[in-house]
C-alpha cells in the first residue's frame, strides 16, 4: 500500500502536467475573477471566500480523471486489480494520493489568493480550517466519479457532469464555513458538518469506487 | 402462487403489459382530463392568489412523481443488483427521462406561478434549489446510460451511480435547508385544511381535483415507463436478432 502511494505521489510529481496544473488553474481562476466582476475591492472581500472555495473545487476537478485513466490506457489497472491489494484499499489510496498532490497544495495556496481577492482577515483561519476538512471529500467523491467513467473514452466531461451534484453538500458547508468566518460569525458547526460528510465520504465511498471498477474491469 | 418475479421474464412482461396499456392510458388520460378541466373551469379562485392558484393542478403532481420517479428507479436499480433482472434495469433506464421531465416541469410551472406571486421567476430557495439539483442527477445518469456501450455494464454502472445519487440527493436536500431560508411553503398536501385560513392545509375545494390529476400523473408515468420499456426490451431483441444473423 505504500509502494502504491509513493509510486502515485512521484508519478503525479515527475511526469508532469498533473501536480502544478490544478494549482496553476487555481491563480488563474482567481485572478481572473475580477476581470469578470470588476475590481471594487469591497465587493470582492464579500465573497472572496465562496470564490475561493469555488477555484478549489473545479481545479479539483480538472485533476480527476488521471486518477485511474492512466493506469487504465498501460494496463497496470489491471495488473493492481490481479494483485492481492483489495481494490477497496486501491481506490483508497488512489484517493489520498490524489488529495496529497492536488488538496493539500490547494489549501495552502489559498490565503495567499486570498491577499489578492481581499479576504477579510478574520476569515484566513476558518478558510484554510474548512478547505482542509472539505477537500478530502472532494477527492473521495471524484475518485469514485472517476472509477465510474474509466473505461469511457473522452469521459472527462461526463465525468464533471456526474461529480459536480455530488460536490453540492461538500461545497455548501465548506463555502458556508468560510463566510461565516468572514462575516466575524462561529464557523465550527458548519466546520463540523463538512468534516462529517468528509468522514462520511471517506469511509464509504472506496467501496462504491471499487464496485465500479470491478465491473469496468470485467 | 403467482409472484412479481414472474415479470422478471421478459415474454411475460411484454404479454401483461401489453395487456395492460390500454387500461393505464385510459385511466391516465380520464384522471388528467377530468382533474384539469375540474380544476381550472369548476373551482374558484384562491382569494388572495387570484386565478394564478390553478397551475398547482400541474405543479404538485408533477413535483411528486419527479421524486418518486427516482425512487422507483433507486428500486429497479437495487432489484437489478440483486437478482441480475433485465426488465429491471431497462425500466430504470425509461423512467429517467420521465422523471427529467416532470422535474422540468415542476421548475417551470414553478417559475410562471412565482413570477405574479413572488414577484420572481427564480429564488435560491431550498426546495428550487434541490429540485434544480435533482435535474442535474437525472441528467448526469441519463449521460452514463448514453456513453457506455456494453448494456450490463451500463446498467451496473448505472445502478451504482443511481444508490450513490440518491444518498447525496437527499444529503443535499437537508444540507440546503442550513444554508438559505425558504420562500416555498412547507408541505400541505396531507394536512387537509377546512377552510382558506392561513397554514391549514389545502382546501378541500382544491384538494379534490389536485388529488385527481395526482391520480393521472401516476397512471401517465407508469404508462409511460411500460410503453418506454416494452421500447427498450424490443430494441435489446432487434440487436440480438441482428447479432444472430452476423453469425450464421
Amino acid at each position: 500500500m505504500m509502494g502504491l502511494l509513493k509510486r502515485d505521489l512521484a508519478l503525479a510529481i515527475r511526469a508532469g502536467g498533473g501536480f502544478g496544473l490544478s494549482l496553476a488553474f487555481f491563480l488563474i481562476f482567481t485572478a481572473l475573477v475580477p476581470f469578470g466582476i470588476g475590481p471594487e475591492t469591497g465587493r470582492l472581500s464579500e465573497i472572496a471566500a465562496g470564490l475561493l472555495w469555488l477555484g478549489a473545487l473545479l481545479a479539483c476537478l480538472l485533476s480527476l480523471d488521471r486518477i485511474f485513466q492512466l493506469d487504465w490506457e498501460d494496463g497496470s489497472l489491471d495488473l493492481l486489480a490481479t494483485s492481492p491489494l483489495p481494490l477497496e484499499a486501491l481506490a483508497a489510496i488512489k484517493a489520498l494520493a490524489h488529495w496529497l498532490t492536488t488538496g493539500l497544495p490547494l489549501v495552502v495556496a489559498a490565503p495567499i489568493l486570498g491577499l489578492i481577492l481581499n479576504l477579510p482577515g478574520p476569515a484566513f483561519v476558518p478558510l484554510v480550517l474548512s478547505l482542509l476538512a472539505g477537500t478530502p471529500a472532494l477527492s473521495a467523491i471524484g475518485t469514485f466519479g472517476a472509477a465510474l467513467t474509466v473505461g469511457i473514452k473522452r469521459g472527462g466531461l461526463l465525468l464533471s457532469l456526474l461529480v459536480l451534484p455530488l460536490y453540492v453538500p461538500t461545497l455548501l458547508f465548506g463555502a458556508m464555513a468560510a463566510t461565516r468566518g468572514a462575516q466575524g460569525l462561529d464557523p465550527t458547526p458548519t466546520l463540523a458538518l463538512t468534516l462529517g460528510i468528509t468522514l462520511g465520504c471517506v469511509a464509504l465511498l472506496p467501496f462504491a469506487a471499487a464496485g465500479a471498477l470491478r465491473i469496468n474491469l470485467r | 402462487m403467482a409472484s412479481i418475479w414472474e415479470y422478471a421474464n421478459p415474454r411475460k412482461f411484454m404479454g401483461t403489459s401489453a395487456a395492460l396499456l390500454p387500461w393505464v392510458t385510459a385511466i391516465a388520460a380520464l384522471c388528467l382530463l377530468g382533474g384539469l378541466v375540474w380544476g381550472f373551469f369548476f373551482t374558484p379562485n384562491d382569494f388572495r392568489q387570484g386565478s394564478t392558484v390553478k397551475i398547482i393542478y400541474i405543479h404538485v403532481p408533477s413535483a411528486i412523481m419527479a421524486v418518486n420517479a427516482w425512487f422507483m428507479m433507486l428500486v429497479c436499480s437495487l432489484i437489478w443488483f440483486i437478482r441480475r433482472h433485465h426488465v429491471s434495469a431497462l425500466a430504470a433506464k425509461a423512467a429517467a427521462p420521465v422523471g427529467m421531465v416532470f422535474t422540468l416541469i415542476a421548475l417551470f410551472t414553478g417559475a410562471v406561478w412565482g413570477q405574479p406571486m413572488w414577484g420572481t421567476w427564480w429564488e435560491w430557495d431550498p426546495r428550487l434549489t434541490s429540485f434544480l439539483i435533482l435535474f442535474l442527477f437525472y441528467l448526469g445518469y441519463i449521460a452514463l446510460w448514453e456513453a457506455i456501450e456494453n448494456p450490463d455494464q451500463a446498467a451496473d454502472l448505472t445502478a451504482v451511480l443511481c444508490l450513490v445519487g440518491s444518498v447525496f440527493a437527499i444529503l443535499s436536500r437537508y444540507a440546503l435547508v442550513f444554508w438559505n431560508q425558504g420562500l416555498h411553503q412547507g408541505t400541505t398536501v396531507s394536512t387537509v385544511g377546512v377552510g382558506v385560513e392561513e397554514n391549514e392545509g389545502v382546501s378541500s375545494v382544491f384538494l379534490y381535483p389536485m388529488l385527481t390529476c395526482l391520480t393521472g400523473f401516476v397512471f401517465l408515468f407508469i404508462t409511460l415507463v411500460l410503453y418506454r420499456t416494452r421500447t427498450e426490451i424490443r430494441a435489446r431483441r432487434l440487436k440480438a436478432l441482428i447479432a444472430q444473423e452476423q453469425m450464421a
